[in-house]
């Protein structure tokens, strides 16, 4: 299944809808990186909430996303990540590290919003 | 009174796993025709021997011996009934009834022998099956206590909008460190914490697996977008810390409690001021 990208004023929003096969992984990947910059966003927003498995594939693909955005000018938050999927995730040495998390799409919004205030 | 489970006619059961052979049954209809007689000379000597005083003499009469060892367990363990009080009664039965097969048979030695042949498996297990039930329902209402501690050992406290405090007192082990962690990262969701300060200053010492632990949940509430602070360390747990080699660039650590609220509250754009200052 395809994952959406929605344009949401200065920034990207790719919301998970359940579990993704490893193609769609690399499709969403290709589609952020390259739209990214196709609609001059400042960052991307990726909502996992509603994924309650969190593979290794996945959660590479996510640091990859994150690291390419950030190669590519923008910045990514990652957002509803699950607390058993965290913890999961943080065991199997998957740590996201350079990348910014949120509790939610709401606060991650609120973060970037913060983030880009004083640059608008 | 009398049940169809009562004292004397456990004995059938065993019934089910010896060959049906005629002794049993004398055995059995010996045991049923004197069980009220041996039933209170049973009850005579548990009340002798002051064995099991938290008991009245008629819930001991009155107890039927299969259901006895829940039933009974369940009871009498809040009086603080001890496992040689249960054991003792039960063992005390049990010399009851072989004394009175004893009497009965005196002048058939053979016969006799045989009786307590088929007689000894049975008892023996009745006494196991009380014991075992004690100790069970005992082993039960500590692992109910057990639950009990530790969740009330584990608060996660919410003291501003968006902060949430985790005092940790006492030893952890990986049980308790999983259930911190499962409360904590919970506790992070639904009151949409982003700042929480986790004081260790009441743990004087955690082993290797237990500060992995600790580690691993910083970051799993960073993955939840929170920031975590450590405070009150001590020397030993630090030591332990630089010992695994945490990344210290992952750990935001302040000596005390309240110098973590202090700087939860510069994160979250707070200012404590008194009134004097705020006029």
């Amino acid at each position: 299944m395809e994952v959406p990208i929605l344009k949401q004023g200065a920034f990207l929003i790719a919301t998970f809808q359940a579990a993704l096969s490893d193609a769609d992984l690399n499709q969403l990947r290709m589609g952020l990186v390259q739209q990214v910059v196709k609609f001059r966003s400042r960052a991307v927003i990726v909502d996992v909430t509603a994924m309650d498995v969190m593979d290794s594939f996945a959660s590479r693909t996510l640091r990859e996303i994150a690291h390419m955005i950030r190669l590519r000018g923008a910045e990514t938050v990652i957002v509803g990540i699950q607390p058993e999927v965290a913890f999961a995730m943080v065991q199997l040495g998957l740590t996201l590290e350079g990348v910014a998390t949120a509790l939610d799409l709401e606060e991650g919004l609120a973060y970037l919003n913060e983030k880009f205030k004083v640059t608008n | 009174m009398i049940s169809k489970r009562d004292v004397a006619s456990v004995p059938p059961e065993s019934k089910r796993n010896e060959e049906p052979s005629e002794l049993l049954r004398e055995l059995v209809a010996h045991l049923r025709q004197n069980r009220t007689q041996l039933r209170e000379e049973w009850v005579v000597r548990i009340s002798e021997t002051r064995l099991l005083t938290a008991m009245t003499k008629e819930e001991i009469f009155a107890e039927a011996l299969q259901a006895y060892a829940r039933n009974l367990s369940e009871r009498i363990i809040p009086r603080g009934v001890e496992t040689h009080e249960v054991v003792g009664i039960v063992l005390l039965l049990r010399d009851v009834l072989a004394r009175s097969l004893f009497a009965k048979y005196q002048n058939d030695f053979k016969k006799l022998n045989r009786i307590l042949d088929a007689y000894e498996p049975a008892a023996n297990r009745i006494a196991n099956t009380v014991a075992v039930g004690f100790v069970q329902e005992r082993e039960r209402v500590i692992r109910q206590q057990q639950e009990a501690i530790r969740e009330l050992s584990t608060p996660v406290l919410q003291v501003r909008e968006r902060l949430l405090i985790l005092p940790i007192i006492g030893v952890i082990d990986p049980q308790r460190a999983r259930q911190l962690t499962e409360q904590l990262l919970r506790g992070i969701r639904t009151n949409r914490a982003k700042v929480v300060v986790i004081d260790i200053t009441g743990v004087a010492a955690m082993d290797v697996t237990v500060a992995n632990h600790l580690v691993q949940t910083v970051e799993a509430s960073r993955l939840l977008g929170a920031t975590v602070i450590v405070t009150g360390l001590s020397p030993e747990i630090a030591q332990t810390l630089v010992t695994i080699g945490v990344d210290l660039g992952k750990m935001n650590t302040v000596g005390d409690l309240q110098g973590g609220i202090e700087q939860a509250e510069r994160l979250l754009g707070y200012k404590v001021a008194t009134l004097a200052e705020q006029s």
